[in-house]
């Protein structure tokens, strides 16, 4: 906008604040409680601990079994971001290079199953990994196996469209010179459309590991007290009956740190991705 | 050789499409025949064997003058109600915010990272965090507007009874309007800086910039970034989830938490699958409806 006058800028300090407290109300909660002694927390709401302690920090991991809910929740978002990012990325590569037949129809069935609803396929799903498990042996419910699985097909449909996208903006010259080399499609896709590509490897990975970090539907039916994720069992932490409010804000302030700093510091990826794969 | 070229593409996408089937459509079909067979607990073992009732489960989801109809219609209209506040409040407020933050400022970029944290935070821990803010007694919602504010008489309860549709909607909105924000923003920066100052220079105050340069040019990413919405907010499992716990009060009780309870909870797979399944139909019209009305009025405009 060209010289807005006085008037709209105080509006737009006065909205700005407002907004910044609703979005930030929660990040202070999360962190003053964190700090607070358990009396704090059992009593009416106040900001400022009376006895800023960082025992809740250490009770987490013996109160519920944190790091075991930690690693299945690393193991689990680890394996489907990289399963999808790889998979999205050979497919993203056949959609953006190559003219073939049920190319359209492959695009619109894979994105139309992101509009649909995850409780239409949670019950089906459930039964089929039952299923699978009685008359294979192979293990999908209940095992981390299958909700890699699971979460790596969440993050599939968005990854495709976004790298295909991305890779439209890169020079077909350079494939091309590729392949006048003598270098083979997948020589050509690891050493020349790869590094190219990396912004938008970056954020549909950031986008694959967010979706699966933070999936509590699936986590909540597919996992046992073995394979349970930080989703499942941060929420068992917060429903008991007597609930140590402090700690399970120390533990989710503890739970989104990887997430919310590796969002932060790849935010620009992300948008240059959508910037380059949505907004067209 | 041109053989093995004509297949590459097939043997690229070969994984993904075999994800896609394995996790989704294969589900669907599965699914589907389900909402067709008396599906109980005694056949989850082998869920083939059990016996078919035809459309049996469809007729109990839509008889609206028996119990199971009458909370899944009850569900439903209170699902429209949600989304439509949800939606419409986020597109606002981050409507609102992008072209607030379109002009450089000192603290800008401070101000836009603080923005995306709602859609950065794992939504489980955020709406943990607003559960604690709730809590009746020993939360910062009641301390604030009772012991602080004295606009209530009484502390109020927000996780259960009428007002748990009012503090799902807060928790909603708070987690979406972030989004809309960062897409909008995107949609904002491929504006030529010419139209403004070309529109200033015929004295187009801010508010006409807004509506007459702003505003239309935004119009392509709106019809995706509502849509995208709509489907986000219609099918919002996690945060009532979480909010709530597995039975969600009725105030609140979102379509998706609905299936989820008529099937896990009551082990009735059977009747679970048939609201899936109309769930589907309903949301495939509206998706196809809005993308022809929108599409039609972007042909009249152009």
């Amino acid at each position: 906008m060209i010289d807005p006058p006085a008037s709209f800028r105080w509006l737009r300090r006065a909205v700005l604040l407002v907004l910044a407290v609703f979005t930030l109300t929660p990040v202070a909660v999360m962190l003053s409680s964190s700090l607070k002694p358990l009396q704090d927390v059992q009593g009416p709401w106040r900001w400022i601990p009376s006895h800023p302690t960082l025992r809740p920090y250490v009770d987490i991991w013996t109160t519920v079994p944190l790091a075991r809910y930690f690693t299945n929740s690393l193991i689990v978002a680890g394996s489907a971001t990289g399963l999808s990012v790889l998979i999205a990325l050979l497919a993203g590569y056949a959609v953006s290079r190559h003219r073939f037949r049920g190319r359209r129809l492959f695009t619109v069935t894979v994105l139309s199953t992101q509009m649909f609803p995850g409780i239409l396929f949670l019950l089906p799903l459930f039964l089929i990994f039952v299923s699978i498990g009685n008359s294979t042996g192979i293990a999908l419910y209940g095992s981390r196996g299958g909700l890699i699985l699971t979460y790596l097909t969440f993050s599939l449909p968005f990854s495709i469209w976004m790298l295909a996208g991305y890779l439209d903006s890169i020079p077909r010259d350079l494939d091309e010179a590729a392949s006048v080399d003598g270098c083979g499609p997948i020589r050509t896709l690891v050493q020349i459309v790869v590094p190219a590509a990396m912004p938008g490897i970056i954020a549909v990975a950031v986008y694959a590991f967010m979706t699966a970090w933070g999936e509590v539907l699936f986590a909540s039916v597919l996992t046992n007290d073995e394979t349970r994720t930080l989703a499942v069992g941060l929420q068992g932490y917060a429903t008991q009956t007597d609930v140590y409010w402090n700690q399970v804000m120390a533990a989710s302030l503890v739970v989104s740190l990887p997430v919310v700093a590796g969002f932060l510091l790849l935010q620009r990826y992300l948008v240059a991705g959508l910037t380059a794969g949505a907004v067209k | 050789m041109t053989r093995y070229r004509t297949a590459l593409p097939y043997l690229l996408l070969l994984p993904a499409l075999a994800a896609e089937l394995l996790i989704h459509l294969v589900p669907m079909l599965v699914g589907s025949v389900m909402s067709l067979k008396q599906l109980t607990q005694f056949f989850i073992r082998d869920w083939s064997a059990a016996p078919w009732t035809g459309l049996a489960n469809y007729r109990t989801a839509v008889d609206f003058d028996a119990p199971v109809g009458r909370a899944l219609l009850d569900s439903f209209g209170v699902t429209c109600a949600f989304t439509v506040l949800s939606v419409g409040l986020s597109w606002l407020i981050g409507t609102t915010a992008a072209i607030m933050m379109q002009d450089a400022f000192r603290g800008r970029g401070l101000l836009r990272a603080a923005f995306l944290l709602p859609y950065a935070l794992p939504v489980f821990t955020a709406v943990i965090t607003w559960t604690f803010m709730f809590q009746r007694d020993t939360g910062l919602i009641n301390h604030v507007l009772h012991d602080q504010l004295h606009l209530v008489g009484d502390k109020p309860f927000w996780l259960i009874g009428g007002n748990s549709f009012w503090a799902l909607l807060t928790v909603s909105v708070w987690r979406s309007w972030p989004f809309a924000f960062l897409t909008l923003t995107a949609g904002l920066q491929n504006i030529p800086r010419e139209l403004y100052e070309a529109a200033a220079m015929d004295g187009a105050g801010v508010w006409q910039q807004i509506r007459r340069i702003t505003l239309p040019s935004l119009r392509p990413v709106n019809q995706v970034l509502v849509l995208v919405l709509f489907l986000w907010t219609f099918n919002d499992f996690n945060t009532p989830f979480v909010l709530f716990g597995k039975a969600a009060p009725k105030a609140a009780d979102l379509i998706s938490i609905h299936i989820y309870q008529s099937s896990f909870v009551t082990w009735n797979f059977g009747a679970g699958s048939a609201m899936s399944v109309l769930l589907l139909l309903f949301l495939l019209l509206v998706t196809a409806g809005y993308l022809v009305a929108t599409n039609r009025r972007r042909g009249a405009d152009d």
